[in-house]
């Protein structure tokens, strides 16, 4: 059980390593993020999509660690930088893609983009394009859990920018207060858009924060689903026995910075090689491996899957149609 | 029929739907034990326990945004903001989250939340304490907006505030929780976008908004002595607003005064002025008057005070003024 102050833990060091299953699962979730995810940085350097993009890249470990602990039923919120998060909790790529190319087939009928694709019926309660605007939002959600008496629990992703922000701090006493069932996935990835950490807070570990509000806090290498999974999995079924928040920050780096076309100047060159050495995909396929949980030859054939999957995404969003301009004025009220 | 308190009036509302429907619940600082600072929630901690009558931390943001996140998964908040003027700490939850979050996901979400709040200026709590800002959130699409002026209305309009599946934002006036009138004891509610003639006259039309109308019906009862019919009408609700009724009494009078505590500029009566126009300018005999809060702070002294807040004597000059 994690206490108050911040450890990193190492994988295979603790329980709670998932089932053959779950890691298999966990491989395609990683997978489908990474193919999707620079398929949508292709159509959009091609201008294919308008707006603009805040890429998943390089974090695909914690979105799919952490919700690979999750019912069905279970609730997330999720972030500017979303497309993980969701993948992750079962969207489909088609509609997906589809509102990424701002089609009446997405799933916000083109309303949303990027930064609010959601489907409210697999339990994702918005991604949102306000830093830490969620974070409420969760919080409320695992009251509503927990006043229905239904045994959900809420993830609730943000990032280390966000975790300086006031709803981070009001949302997190509140569910202390209330022994609420959530848990805070603080997703580190060294940036608030162009501020380093060491200049946006005085931390190194965001987990101690947890002991401001009275609950457990770990820090763990989010570059590794099963570190993830571990830190993670424990605090949901905390949450589920009424036994309160806890606050996991997964470090992690976001490969492309701030948004797709940042030039990310501020960023070393040798920091971004670095943490691109640490890629979460290969390294967890070197696991599976070693462990004998998948073969090479499997997850050639998940890659394949996937890749026809993401190419018929981007098919159906392209040959889908346009909302009407009129159609701005629907969705507002009944 | 019986009297009571517009407090009393509150919490009976919440009370019956409380009653009505278990996913109703309230959250906000004070409103349990304590009864609520103007005492609107009396009784009801005691009625329905702490986890229905949920007593906050100090949290503007987290009160709100957790009212939004608990509507979006099967219940029906009604969040309190102890003053309007705390509502800019919440500010994000409301315009950006439960105002939009329906519309952005493409009609997914429902948002059935209220976020009961007061206003008004008239006991010395100065700049932070006393704004009327219903303006701002009549702003932003996907919030409707209620300012009810007596017992009868805050009852019928919270109820129906509560059953509504959209973001309410239900707006008290400070001074208004101790005036009395006339709630009968059956079950009543009041639709949205409803004004309410609240005396028909036919020389001005004065529009007027929350503790306001009680100020237009002192001015209408001196000026009738002189012989000037002054029709008052409550929109009651500024989103949706009733127009028509405005407009229809505009062609009787052909004069329209628009009276608030607000700040005058891009306060509501601009935007009801413009509506007035738009539909009904060649009904109008002489230009519209706002008789609005002027665009300062509101200042302690209760000389400084009144001086920024409108009242009735105001009204009666700005109605000889077009007559």
């Amino acid at each position: 059980m994690p206490g108050a102050e911040a450890s990193t833990i190492a994988a295979d060091h603790r329980p709670n390593i998932p089932s053959d299953e779950v890691m298999k699962s966990i491989y395609e979730t990683m997978v489908k993020i990474r193919r999707f995810e620079e398929r949508a940085v292709e159509l959009f350097m091609a201008q294919e999509l308008p707006g603009f993009l805040h890429s998943y890249l390089g974090q695909e470990a914690v979105a799919a660690g952490a919700c690979a602990c999750l019912r069905e039923d279970d609730y997330i919120t999720s972030t500017h930088r979303g497309h993980g998060h969701v993948i992750a909790k079962g969207l489909r790529l088609d509609r997906m893609m589809a509102e990424l190319l701002a089609k009446a087939t997405g799933y916000c009928k083109g309303k949303g983009g990027s930064m609010h694709i959601t489907d409210f019926s697999k339990g994702i309660l918005g991604a949102n394009g306000i830093v830490g605007g969620g974070i409420p939002i969760a919080t409320g959600a695992a009251l509503s859990a927990k006043l229905r008496k239904t045994q959900q629990v809420v993830v609730c992703f943000f990032g280390d920018g966000a975790s300086n922000q006031g709803s981070f701090h009001e949302a997190a006493n509140m569910a202390a207060v209330w022994s609420l069932p959530i848990v805070y996935v603080c997703e580190n990835n060294l940036y608030a858009v162009s501020t380093a950490q060491e200049r946006h807070q005085r931390i190194r570990d965001i987990s101690v924060r947890a002991t401001a509000f009275g609950f457990g806090g770990i820090s763990v290498d989010g570059n590794d689903p099963i570190t993830v999974y571990q830190a993670v999995s424990p605090a949901v079924e905390r949450a589920r026995k009424g036994e309160g928040p806890t606050l996991v920050e997964c470090k992690t780096y976001k490969w492309l910075g701030h948004y797709v076309g940042d030039p990310g100047a501020y960023r070393p060159k040798e920091e971004v090689a670095a943490w691109k050495a640490k890629d979460p995909v290969p390294r967890y396929e070197r696991y599976l491996e070693e462990h004998g949980v998948m073969s090479r030859l499997e997850m050639e054939s998940v890659q394949g899957r996937v890749k026809e999957e993401v190419e018929s995404a981007v098919d159906f969003g392209r040959r889908s149609p346009s909302p009407s301009p009129h159609d701005a004025l629907q969705d507002l009220e009944d | 029929m019986r009297q009571i308190l517009y407090k009393e009036a509150v919490a009976e509302a919440l009370g019956e739907e409380m009653l009505r429907d278990d996913r109703v619940f309230l959250i906000g600082l004070d409103i349990g034990r304590f009864g609520g600072t103007y005492k609107a929630t009396q009784g009801l901690w005691e009625r329905f326990g702490e986890e229905r009558v949920r007593d906050t931390p100090l949290s503007e943001a987290a009160i709100a945004g957790a009212a939004v996140g608990a509507a979006m998964t099967g219940l029906r908040p009604v969040a309190e903001i102890m003053y309007i003027d705390f509502i800019t700490i919440a500010m994000d939850q409301i315009a950006n989250q439960a105002a939009k979050l329906r519309y952005m996901s493409g009609g997914q979400a429902r948002i059935p939340v209220v976020f009961r709040t007061q206003e008004g200026a008239g006991r010395s709590s100065a700049a932070q304490h006393a704004q009327s800002l219903e303006a701002w959130l009549a702003h932003i699409p996907g919030l409707k907006v209620v300012l009810p002026s007596t017992p009868y209305d805050v009852k019928g309009l919270l109820k129906t505030a509560i059953r509504d599946d959209a973001p309410v934002v239900f707006i008290e006036h400070k001074l208004l929780y101790n005036t009395r009138g006339e709630v009968p004891e059956e079950e009543y509610l009041i639709p949205f976008g409803k004004a309410r003639v609240c005396r028909e006259g036919n020389g001005v039309t004065v529009v007027a908004v929350s503790r306001m109308v009680l100020k237009a019906l002192d001015a209408a009862e001196q000026l009738e002595k002189d012989g000037i019919s002054v029709e008052v009408i409550d929109p009651r609700t500024v989103v949706p607003l009733d127009i028509d009724t405005i407009v229809e009494s505009v062609k009787k009078t052909g004069r329209l005064i628009i009276t608030h505590e607000g700040y005058t500029r891009c306060g509501v009566g601009a935007e009801i002025a413009a509506q007035v126009v738009e539909k009904g300018l060649y009904f109008l005999e002489k230009p519209i008057k706002r008789v609005c809060g002027l665009n300062v702070p509101i200042p302690f002294a209760p000389v400084m005070e009144n001086f920024v807040i409108p009242d009735s004597a105001a009204l009666v000059r700005a109605v000889k003024e077009i007559l």
